[in-house]
């Protein structure tokens, strides 16, 4: 079976063993559909038992799977009419980073977001989905037209992070991020942002402070990579997997912390079992975080983003000046 | 045998422990670890910590850093008896905030405060590196964010010096949401027309400087401070790329626009003092 996941294994033999069971009733005539109807049995609770308690690490694998849906994909089944607009006016265009308008419900949208390659040559136009400085720019670029045209902003983040490049240096990558950070924080329209695969630290965040932020529950949102972190604090990134289960990145973990607003469940086994069944599941959230957020005035709108990120982390006092114990 | 009439060379160069390196500036003489020079401790900090010969900028504590810039007697700190949790109950976290608060006398990464430097009011936030890397958590987040919010009140300029290795890995996505956080305040400081400064001193990487350190209305730097987006060994393991000599100081990010002007220690209290002149209208 083309992408398998390793912790899926269990389910793909099982179902080969069925398929054979059938095909050798209908070549010898025997009757087996008992045994079939048993094993199909053990089939559904093994999915539900696999797919019910997947690991960080699983869902680590699911978010990186190759065939799971990206930016482009999902915009092709939610937005009519959708133009993409290239270029950040500045310095150059980079792929990594998608965005244009269109509508959504009757409603003109802007649309941003990073963009993996589906096969090796596309992932090298595309930088495996790592922005540039230029991306982060072009992404501020169709946030204030989106601005200055009264259209909500919906951004998909996407990314194993941006880019760790001498150019990348160069051209500023820390203030593009910073930049849109703190454009995003006083934007005067509705922003809602969207986990749907890999949200790697600063590079994520860089097109991900919204009024609304939502994470399919396959994603992972993260202040470092698994690997990173496993090579940072344990100096081996072979922990990788053990580092997913301690740094707390999935969207059930990130519900619990009150980072994120809404996990959009995934179809059994992920994403890439039926993409359009998926897009639905987004379509609904994205409804419902605009219906409230189009309530909103410009200062409500800056506000609510306000008290939204002055509320994340925790913290206590101590009596004595300095807490040695 | 032959070669036993030898004296065996040592096969690995000895690199001074934390320890040692911990005891050099408390003696009498301190060594310059660039240059080799060799000078009295106490002329060194009277010198505010930069070598008279090479003029390394040693890091200083955000007390040194607060006692060469602002009035004397007119520092007020805030939170200083905030401290951290351990929001993902991480192994050995507190521990480690335990034994850098013993070896700071701080509780936390950031100083914060107001204060005047040359009779011109401001909000300062210092960060220091001796504290966890001055990596970021949830308490460097809020401290500077309070500071800002103070900021805002007051209508003054807020100052800030940042040290840090970027985000605290051990307070997971808490610690990538104070980006955020931190920034939703300055955005409502720069709205009310209200003037920041940021001053890069080594090293300012990573979490810190995609957020509040890029973003002043005036970037400044340190000489020769580390300041970068992407640490140097992940660069070269993904580009498999020679890396220039200056890459990520001061002065390569200079030479790229991405700062306003790089400023010796010895003139940081005169130019800031300048630049809070020129925007209290109150100049010649």
């Amino acid at each position: 079976m083309v992408g398998e996941l390793e912790f899926e294994r269990p389910i793909t033999e099982l179902k080969k063993k069925i398929a054979e069971l059938k095909s050798f009733m209908e070549e010898k005539g025997i009757d087996l559909t008992d045994e079939i109807t048993s094993l199909e049995e053990r089939l559904s609770a093994l999915q539900e038992d696999t797919y019910e308690n997947m690991s960080a690490w699983d869902r680590v694998l699911v978010a990186r799977h190759p065939e799971r849906p990206t930016t482009l994909d999902y915009i092709s089944y939610l937005f009519k009419d959708f133009i993409e607009l290239h270029g950040d006016r500045l310095y150059g265009e980079d792929e990594a980073i998608v965005g244009g308008i269109g509508m959504f419900h009757g409603q003109p949208v802007t649309v941003i977001g990073q963009q993996r390659g589906r096969d090796t040559k596309e992932n090298i136009r595309r930088n495996f989905g790592m922005p540039h400085p230029e991306g982060y720019r072009k992404a501020l670029r169709l946030m204030k037209q989106a601005e200055k045209f009264s259209r909500p902003v919906i951004c998909l983040m996407d990314t194993k992070g941006a880019f760790p490049g001498k150019s990348a240096e160069e051209r500023g990558q820390s203030e593009a991020i910073a930049r849109n950070l703190v454009e995003m924080a006083g934007l005067h329209v509705p922003i809602i942002c969207i986990v749907i695969g890999e949200g790697a630290s600063g590079g994520a965040l860089g097109i991900g402070v919204g009024n609304h932020v939502h994470m399919l529950e396959n994603s992972w949102y993260s202040v470092i990579s698994p690997e990173g972190a496993a090579s940072i604090l344990w100096k081996d990134s072979t922990k990788a997997k053990l580092a997913a289960e301690s740094m707390k990145i999935t969207a059930p973990d990130l519900k619990e912390l009150g980072i994120i607003d809404e996990m959009i469940p995934e179809v059994k086994g992920g994403a890439h079992h039926d993409p359009a069944e998926q897009a639905k599941r987004i379509e609904a959230v994205i409804q419902s975080s605009l219906e409230e957020l189009m309530n909103l005035s410009e200062e409500e709108l800056v506000e609510q983003r306000y008290e939204k990120y002055k509320n994340m982390g925790k913290f206590t006092f101590v009596n004595d000046s300095i807490a040695v114990k | 045998m032959l070669k036993d009439f030898f004296a065996k060379k040592k096969k690995y160069a000895t690199i001074p422990t934390e320890k040692m390196k911990q005891d050099v500036p408390e003696g009498l003489m301190t060594k310059c670890p660039e240059c080799k020079h060799i000078m009295y401790t106490k002329e060194l900090k009277k010198n505010l910590l930069v070598c008279q010969s090479c003029q390394y900028h040693y890091p200083m504590s955000s007390f040194e850093r607060l006692g060469s810039l602002v009035d004397e007697g007119s520092f007020t700190e805030y939170d200083r008896n905030m401290i951290s949790e351990n929001p993902l109950e991480f192994p050995g976290y507190l521990e480690k905030l335990d034994s850098d608060r013993k070896k700071t006398k701080i509780n936390e990464a950031v100083v914060t405060g107001d204060a005047t430097i040359n009779e011109h009011p401001v909000v300062i936030a210092v960060m220091d590196s001796r504290f966890r890397m001055g990596s970021m958590g949830s308490v460097v987040g809020e401290k500077i964010t309070r500071a800002i919010e103070q900021a805002v009140e007051k209508e003054l300029p807020f100052i800030i010096f940042t040290a840090s290795g970027g985000a605290r890995m051990q307070e997971g996505i808490l610690s990538l949401m104070q980006m955020a956080k931190t920034s939703v305040a300055l955005k409502r400081h720069s709205d009310r027309g209200l003037l920041f400064i940021s001053v890069m001193t080594h090293p300012t990487t990573g979490g810190v400087s995609a957020s509040f350190a890029s973003v002043g209305d005036y970037n400044f730097a340190e000489p020769k401070a580390l300041i970068g987006f992407a640490g140097r060994r992940v660069i070269e393991q993904t580009i498999r790329e020679d890396l220039p000599e200056d890459f990520q100081t001061a002065e390569f990010l200079l030479k790229h626009g991405q700062l306003d002007k790089v400023i010796p220690r010895h003139e940081m209290k005169e130019t800031l003092t300048n630049v809070l002149k020129i925007h209290s209208g109150r100049g010649e």
